[in-house]
């Protein structure tokens, strides 16, 4: 035993010591957290929008006025003619444009109808879409208040309600998937290049031949980055909880040990990497393109995995992350119990078998 | 006597069949306990694959070795425990300071710094006003020194030393040496390897290898002994013109130059050249001249 807390330490001074290793380790979780918390968000804010009024009335004003009040949207021009619309967009000015036709409060009150045009940018698809369901959200929250006091013969109200993330947050979503994607770099990544660092610098050679039996090498090197991903985890947990606000809804203590068996997932394919990689390059090549790629593709965390063709589907089961990623949304976000996730855990627990399995079966105890 | 190492009939071949490398060629001897043994040979003569055998770190495709009487494959951990191993390139972690990978080295091998103090204090002593140094940021020299102490902190009953003393400066390759002799007083048995013939003098008894093969053993003295040529040093003002002119002189089997004169080997009862204006004289053949001429026996066949 005490060689191997022997090794521990002697671990520790090797990330202690390489600065950049240090970045990697304990920074990446925070640079993640803020770039996609602030950064490369996909939600809908202060979208700049011109309104092309041709009625120029009392209602048309309130209508606009609503509008700009949103948090969605933000008012840049009042146009004068319909090329105007057309020239906006060419700039990129706007995202969105508003027509409101002639006598638009004359047509409320006497035919009791009356059109706006709602015309988007649609080069972005998906925000155009977002925005213009804003848009027409909002104008139907206007002509309701215009209802008040009056009957109409019937009406069929619908009420939506987003559950678990009513305000639409994107950090609801990529919260689990940085901790996914940043649990299989340190662990996959920096256990798979410390094992094959040793085995470039030759101190492997020295080691093998030495009382210390392979397999404690190999749990030892692995120690270290356990500990670090915790910290990692309750850094990332703490970050999201505090700075970007979405609750921990499940149990803590179930969250927090799905996260070590995930963990232990990606330790142990770390183990299996070094066991075929000659070189800190090919170590790290393998786990960026065969981990941390798939990772982002399949987990359901950039791309809905549901809208993928059926082979890709399929693929996307061997994925480790996307089966953490589910779980770490059902607990944290939806606040589920175990009783929800036994089998995404069951599934993790059977592939950290198998690739601890194949990592023993591969370590090699001699040179060649 | 028991030996401390025994190897028989090793064999060692890389790569896949079209491109097969034969590293080893029915490598057999033997080293007796508490000797310094010295296995000489240019690069690429198999010395480093020679030594990965012997420490179980690679298996050789036909043959048996024993290390402290221990079979090198199914006794491999037994051996792992006991052997002290240096290989060629420096292997200690180089972000570790000298006391930190010397205690670590200790800790692995279930031992302290102070259990076996006594066996590296003449070397650690001289590197110990470092020892809050970094390994990565120590010279040649005293790197080398590190690594043995390391390979030594639990007092190996065999010491493999994978040449060690490539790369350092002539002064720190006497003092190793000069170590060695302190160690092997200890009792303990050394195989070193090393591509410097000149070393070859200082082992109790040498093994000479070329491309695999074991072309003799025996003790310097001895080698020397059996040499049956009469060697002529010869100095002049042009030496490399004097170097063509001995190879084209009649009675004189080879020529080639050894430090500041040539050697040239005479053929039977020759004991003077039809050479003028030239410093030469008759001397006692060095064990390189024995490898030289083995060497090129060799590569005749």
């Amino acid at each position: 035993m005490k060689q191997f807390f022997s090794f521990v330490k002697k671990e520790f001074y090797h990330i202690f010591r390489d600065r950049r290793t240090m970045f990697i380790l304990l920074g990446m979780p925070i640079v993640q957290i803020v770039i996609f918390g602030f950064a490369l968000t996909n939600e809908v804010k202060d979208s700049k929008f011109a309104v092309l009024d041709l009625a120029k009335d009392a209602n048309s004003a309130s209508l606009i006025q609503e509008l700009d009040a949103s948090r969605y949207f933000d008012l840049q021009s009042n146009l004068t003619s319909y090329a105007d619309i057309e020239k906006e967009f060419r700039k990129g000015s706007i995202k969105l444009a508003i027509v409101i036709p002639q006598n638009f409060a004359n047509d409320i009150s006497h035919l009791n109808k009356a059109q706006v045009q709602v015309i988007a940018d649609a080069s972005d698809p998906n925000v155009a879409s977002t925005l213009t369901n804003y848009a027409n959200t909002i104008i139907l929250d206007y002509q309701d208040r215009l209802l008040q006091g009056k009957k109409l013969p019937y009406t069929i109200e619908t009420q939506t309600r987003m559950l678990y993330n009513p305000q639409l947050k994107g950090a609801y979503n990529f919260v689990p998937g940085v901790m996914a994607m940043v649990l299989l770099l340190v662990c996959t990544m920096m256990t798979a290049i410390t094992i094959v660092r040793e085995k470039e610098l030759g101190t492997m050679e020295i080691m093998l031949v030495s009382p210390l039996q392979p397999l404690k090498i190999v749990v030892a090197k692995a120690v270290p980055y356990l500990l670090l991903s915790m910290v990692n985890i309750i850094s990332i947990l703490l970050l999201s909880v505090f700075v970007l606000d979405v609750p921990i809804q499940g149990n803590i203590v179930l969250l927090f040990a799905e996260s070590i068996l995930f963990t232990l997932v990606a330790l142990a394919l770390g183990l299996l990497i070094s066991s075929a990689a000659a070189s800190q390059q090919t170590a790290m090549f393998i786990a960026l393109v065969g981990m941390f790629l798939p990772t982002v593709m399949f987990s359901g965390f950039m791309f809905p995995v549901e809208n993928m063709p059926k082979p890709l589907q399929v693929i996307s089961n061997i994925v480790p992350a996307k089966w953490y990623f589910n779980i770490v949304r059902s607990v944290m976000i939806k606040g589920v119990g175990f009783a929800a996730v036994w089998k995404e855990t069951l599934i993790l627990t059977g592939m950290l078998l198998f690739f601890l399995g194949m990592a023993i079966k591969n370590f090699k105890i001699r040179l060649a | 006597m028991s030996y401390a190492v025994t190897i028989a009939s090793i064999s060692k071949t890389y790569g896949a069949k079209q491109k097969l490398v034969q590293a080893l060629s029915n490598i057999s001897l033997n080293v007796e306990k508490g000797e310094l043994f010295g296995i000489i040979g240019p690069d690429g003569a198999g010395k480093t694959s020679l030594f990965r055998i012997l420490t179980t770190l690679l298996l050789a495709n036909e043959g048996h070795a024993t290390v402290d009487g221990l079979d090198v494959v199914k006794e491999f951990k037994a051996i792992r425990n006991r052997v002290g191993y240096m290989p060629g390139r420096f292997s200690l972690y180089q972000d570790l300071t000298i006391e930190e990978n010397l205690s670590f080295f200790a800790t692995i091998f279930n031992t302290t710094i102070e259990a076996n103090y006594d066996l590296i204090k003449d070397i650690y002593i001289q590197i110990e006003p470092f020892k809050t140094r970094r390994a990565g940021k120590l010279s040649g020299g005293m790197k080398q020194k590190l690594a043995l102490c390391c390979a030594l902190i639990h007092k190996p009953s065999v010491l493999f030393l994978d040449e060690p003393t490539t790369g350092v400066d002539a002064v720190s390759r006497k003092e190793f040496w000069q170590m060695l002799k302190g160690l092997k007083e200890q009792g303990i048995t050394i195989l070193v390897s090393t591509p410097y013939m000149d070393e070859a003098s200082l082992c109790d008894r040498v093994a000479l290898m070329q491309s695999g093969k074991l072309m003799q053993v025996d003790s310097p003295r001895n080698i020397i002994h059996s040499f049956p040529h009469k060697i002529m040093a010869v100095k002049g003002s042009n030496m490399l013109q004097l170097l063509n002119t001995l190879k084209q002189t009649k009675g004189v089997a080879d020529a080639y130059a050894f430090g500041e004169y040539h050697h040239a080997v005479l053929e039977d009862g020759i004991t003077t050249l039809p050479i003028e204006q030239v410093e030469m004289k008759i001397v006692q053949p060095d064990i390189e001249d024995c490898f030289i001429a083995l060497m090129k026996d060799h590569a005749a066949q």
